[in-house]
């Protein structure tokens, strides 16, 4: 693991996140934190997969989450809705490249190939689906604590 | 007491700022949300909303008749979404009362996008294009023709999209020039592998909105607009690779 390497992925996936974000109008003081959160969780994502190798599901999945709660962090502090944020940092985990291959494969008439990369394909929605809705759950279960505490450190005084 | 005028703008405010928000992309438990919050500010009682992908349906205990908003046409602005977003806090926090809120969205529908704008989104998908393809296929010295391919088949997409307003052809043309240039590079000997010119050239038609909120709403329990919303990424990815397996059939 070269931190160059990581360097150049984060450089990578900030530009491209910011870049997604300007074809869908998102307003300016959002560029810098949502190329934040997507440069960042890529190098997650990039350790995880290939030099932790927790595999392609888990890898997807966590990053997920840290995507959903990222957003949620802030959209609070910029006041801005949760998907200028969440949409933008997943353009480097939209399985695009894997879809691709399938079709071609398919089309070149390699059955097995497409199987594998349609695997793949249902294996990484699904993951970033699920992750999306613990992110949710996750940012839900902070919000009761909190109000829960703040209730009973109100009733006490 | 609200007088019976009011009540009525009050509705076709709130009818008017979720048209707004899922004409251009925000997930279905923010507009229920935002329609909840503002019928509660603007003092509609007992405020009801039955809101799909292609229309709003909104009614409410004060007033005999419901409204109903037709959406024809989606398209992915969240600079739109962020302004009627900033419209329903200031609603909430009483910085605007409600004639103001109704104008301003107005305005916000009448928005036009400025003119180097179409430049500006080829450039960036140019941009998009060519680090995705490095991220994805670690090809460093083909950069150059992923940066043209990406930004041409951008400005094939939002031409077609903004002259004969179809969707799904859009992509459809789009990929189908993207596929073309690839093919014509690597047989030119500029480029040798057309592989990875096509993955970071589609990249910027990729259907990241849809696919996102489709998950998130099925997440969230809306069984209608989830899958609606799955279809529309589905039809979006299915036109993108019919075109490449036309440009692959023929070459």
């Amino acid at each position: 693991m070269n931190w160059q390497n990581l360097l150049v992925q984060f450089v990578l996936s900030y530009v491209s996140t910011i870049c997604f974000g300007i074809l869908l109008h998102i307003p300016l003081r959002a560029y810098n934190s949502a190329g934040i959160i997507g440069g960042g969780v890529w190098v997650v994502y990039w350790i995880m997969y290939y030099h932790q190798h927790v595999g392609l599901a888990i890898s997807n999945l966590i990053a997920a989450i840290l995507i959903s709660l990222l957003s949620m962090v802030a959209a609070r502090h910029l006041k801005m809705p949760m998907i200028v944020f969440n949409v933008p940092a997943l353009v480097t985990f939209v399985p695009g490249g894997q879809a691709y291959k399938l079709v071609r494969n398919f089309v070149i008439g390699d059955y097995h190939l497409a199987m594998i990369y349609f695997y793949q394909v249902v294996v990484i929605a699904g993951a970033i689906t699920l992750g999306f809705g613990l992110g949710e759950l996750m940012i839900r279960a902070v919000n009761y604590l909190h109000n829960v505490l703040l209730k009973s450190s109100k009733s006490k005084a | 007491m609200l007088t019976e005028q009011r009540r009525i703008l009050a509705l076709r405010t709130c009818v008017l700022a979720g048209r707004l928000l899922i004409e251009n992309g925000s997930n279905m438990e923010r507009v229920n949300d935002t329609l909840d919050r503002m019928a509660r500010n603007v003092g509609l009682r007992n405020f009801q909303a039955f809101t799909t992908l292609t229309g709003i349906v909104a009614s409410s205990d004060d007033l005999p008749n419901s409204q109903v908003a037709d959406i024809r046409r989606r398209k992915n602005d969240l600079s739109k979404v962020v302004a009627v977003n900033e419209v329903s806090r200031e609603l909430a926090a009483g910085i605007i009362e409600l004639p103001e809120a109704h104008a301003q969205l107005k305005s916000i529908e009448r928005q036009v996008t400025i003119r180097w704008q179409n430049l500006l989104e080829a450039l960036a998908a140019a941009i998009l294009s060519a680090a995705l393809m490095i991220v994805f296929t670690r090809d460093v010295t083909e950069w150059w023709a992923a940066l043209i391919i990406g930004g041409v088949g951008y400005a094939v997409f939002s031409f077609v999209i903004r002259k004969f307003k179809i969707q799904y052809l859009g992509e459809f043309c789009a990929s189908l020039v993207i596929g073309l240039l690839s093919v014509l590079t690597v047989d030119l000997g500029w480029a040798h592998n057309a592989n990875s010119l096509i993955i970071g050239g589609v990249m910027p038609l990729v259907p990241g909105i849809p696919l996102t909120n489709a998950a998130r709403d099925i997440v969230s329990g809306n069984l209608i607009s989830g899958p609606t919303r799955g279809i529309e990424a589905i039809l979006t990815a299915v036109s993108i690779g019919s075109a490449i397996v036309i440009v692959m059939r023929f070459f």
